[in-house]
């Protein structure tokens, strides 16, 4: 290791300002701070000292993911050999069937590492493809306008893939991710600037481009030809009844068992994510309680208002609404996000409500959505500096009253 | 009343004149750098719209409709080629009284507005929200709750893109697109944020 670190000392003259490859200077310092700790010091006041940072944060944040992630890489092969059974196939079509064939795995669903695999050959494209094609963004970014590859990237690619659905075409995979780097982020001027979340602006611009690959019941499992509708989406037609009819059980929506995007199903896995964030103090929990209780009392009126020949949806009970979709990822890893948040204590509890109250009206009212959180949470960044602005106003009046 | 209650949130949130149509665009575009002036136009749109949209509805049903000059013994007369230069007729008198009425009594919002508060004049959100009302034939209730409602819609998609470019004060814009390019960016992005509403039926 002493070695590479020779190596980046020695080239760092060509890379620094006159050097040779003086343009290139951002991709050398991000291989270099990725790979050890930077030397760059502050020198001149302000100090803080603190052991958390913008890395460190990022980083957190891929590991609160990652729970996610790996069950859901074991969940899409779960899926796809449930549905290969059902079908009476033996082996995927394509590369990944002689991935399969090649490493002995086989395709037997009550198997782990069976599915684990299976669904590990669908992420992987889908991951490295986001990788590539949105750091190349950064990347030709950073040199054009001379500032550092961000961190924020590795959260960003991250969060995008686990909400998409595994069937899409890879193409699509990096125009949507172009899309959120480019005029999602860098047209701000890069991490901390935009004011959209990045990941879900180029889900949205999927979603809308290209709605056959990205939305509707036949795109959750792998397999050509198979059908399996999500329990939200069962839930206008005839609520806790058409989901129960169709086999799942609240344990497992809960677990997250059921087709669905890559890997934001489960509501186990993102609480254990939460739990890590809450405790390492990256989320607020004051958006999470927020987007709770907004759902929740939003859900409740429609309960109580709900007529015998209403929309079923209105009836869903506040357990579904809880543990279906991705409203636990987005409640913990898309609303939490600092920068396209609210930033007071009091802006972050209202913007919080109103993602909840969203997510419930969205869901219930809007035959077009039955997912609902990812809109929701647009829309609220959309509202976040407005609520900041109300919040900050309050204060000022607040304290004119107290002192002059 | 439920219906009306349909019609007012379809026009703030579903048909939003500035982010479902783009109408309105160029107060919108040049009057959202504070959030205080933004609540200020805002508010004489909704104002202007809430006034202008009944008059017209009014002045459609009993002068311009065919066959609406039954009542002075005319059943045969269509006057309604007179539509386009009756509405800007009614609008800019109603922003005349409007401008007048903030400079005599807010004369602080009257200089924050300057030249937009005459330009609303030429608002194509104003006039668009008139001939919407006629296109759809609007009774005078449901044109009250119309004009309210696009008017509150507009005054809260400005509002928000205000918010937004006081954040955005603090971002890094690459120079060609500073100004105007970015507020189109972010109008644009704001759009496919709202069409989370699209596809609702009330």
């Amino acid at each position: 290791m002493a070695g590479l670190r020779k190596f980046l000392d020695r080239v760092e003259p060509m890379f620094s300002p006159g050097g040779r490859f003086a343009k290139l200077g951002a991709l050398y310092e991000m291989i270099d701070t990725f790979l050890y700790t930077p030397k760059d010091v502050t020198r001149s006041a302000p100090h803080v000292r603190d052991a958390i940072d913008l890395k460190r944060v990022m980083t957190y944040v891929v590991i609160a993911v990652l729970p996610c992630a790996l069950f859901g890489m074991y969940n899409i092969g779960l899926q796809a050999n449930l549905a290969m059974a059902e079908m009476g196939l033996t082996a995927a079509e394509g590369w990944r069937g002689s991935v399969i064939a090649a490493l002995g795995i086989g395709y037997d669903p009550t198997s782990i590492m069976a599915c684990f695999w299976h669904g590990f050959l669908y992420f992987l494209p889908v991951y490295i493809v986001t990788l590539a094609a949105g750091g190349f963004w950064e990347v030709v970014f950073a040199i054009v306008r001379n500032h550092e590859v961000n961190e924020g990237f590795l959260v960003t690619s991250m969060l995008y893939t686990l909400i998409l659905p595994p069937t899409i075409p890879l193409w699509q995979v990096a125009l949507g991710i172009s899309f959120a780097v480019v005029i999602g982020k860098e047209v701000f001027g890069g991490t901390g600037k935009n004011f959209l979340n990045p990941a879900l602006t180029g889900r949205a611009f999927l979603y809308f481009a290209y709605p056959a690959q990205n939305s509707g019941n036949d795109v959750w499992v792998t397999v050509d030809g198979f059908s399996g509708a999500t329990p939200l989406a069962l839930a206008p037609v005839g609520g806790v009844e058409a989901i129960e009819a169709a086999g799942y059980t609240l344990y497992d929506v809960f677990m997250g068992f059921l087709p669905g995007t890559i890997g934001a199903e489960s509501t186990f896995a993102c609480l254990i994510g939460a739990a890590f964030l809450l405790y390492t103090r990256v989320a607020s929990w004051r958006i999470m309680l927020g987007v709770l209780l907004g759902l929740l009392g939003t859900v409740w009126l429609f309960n109580g208002l709900a007529g015998p020949d209403s929309n079923p949806y209105m009836h869903l009970p506040v357990t579904w609404h809880l543990v279906a979709g991705g409203f636990a990822f987005g409640l913990v890893f898309m609303a939490t996000d600092p920068v396209s948040a609210s930033m007071t204590a009091t802006g972050k509890l209202v913007y919080g409500a109103l993602i909840g109250v969203l997510t419930a009206l969205i869901r219930v009212i809007n035959p077009a959505f039955p997912e609902g959180i990812m809109l929701a949470i647009l829309l609220a960044n959309v509202f976040a500096p407005l609520i900041d602005y109300f919040v900050v106003q309050a204060n000022v009046r607040r304290r004119m009253r107290k002192y002059v | 009343m439920e219906g009306l209650l349909g019609l007012f949130l379809r026009a703030v949130f579903i048909e939003n004149l500035a982010l479902a149509f783009f109408l309105g665009m160029c107060t919108f575009l040049a009057v959202s750098k504070k959030v205080e002036t933004a609540i200020g136009l805002g508010l004489a749109v909704v104002v202007v719209q809430a006034i202008t949209v009944p008059a017209n509805a009014v002045i459609y049903q009993f002068m311009l409709r065919p066959g609406a000059l039954d009542w002075a013994g005319l059943p045969d007369v269509d006057l309604s080629f007179l539509g386009l230069i009756t509405y800007i007729g009614v609008i800019a008198a109603m922003v005349q009284i409007l401008e007048m009425t903030l400079d005599r009594f807010f004369p602080a919002l009257y200089s924050a507005l300057g030249i937009f508060l005459p330009l609303i004049t030429v608002n194509c959100a104003i006039l668009g929200g008139s001939l919407f009302m006629v296109e759809r034939n609007y009774d005078l209730a449901q044109s009250v709750t119309y004009g309210l409602g696009s008017g509150v819609g507009w005054a809260l998609a400005i509002i928000a893109l205000a918010g937004i470019r006081e954040k955005l004060k603090y971002s890094d814009v690459p120079a060609g697109l500073q100004g105007l390019g970015i507020t189109f960016i972010t109008t644009g992005l704001m759009a496919m944020a709202f069409m989370a509403f699209s596809g609702i039926q009330l």
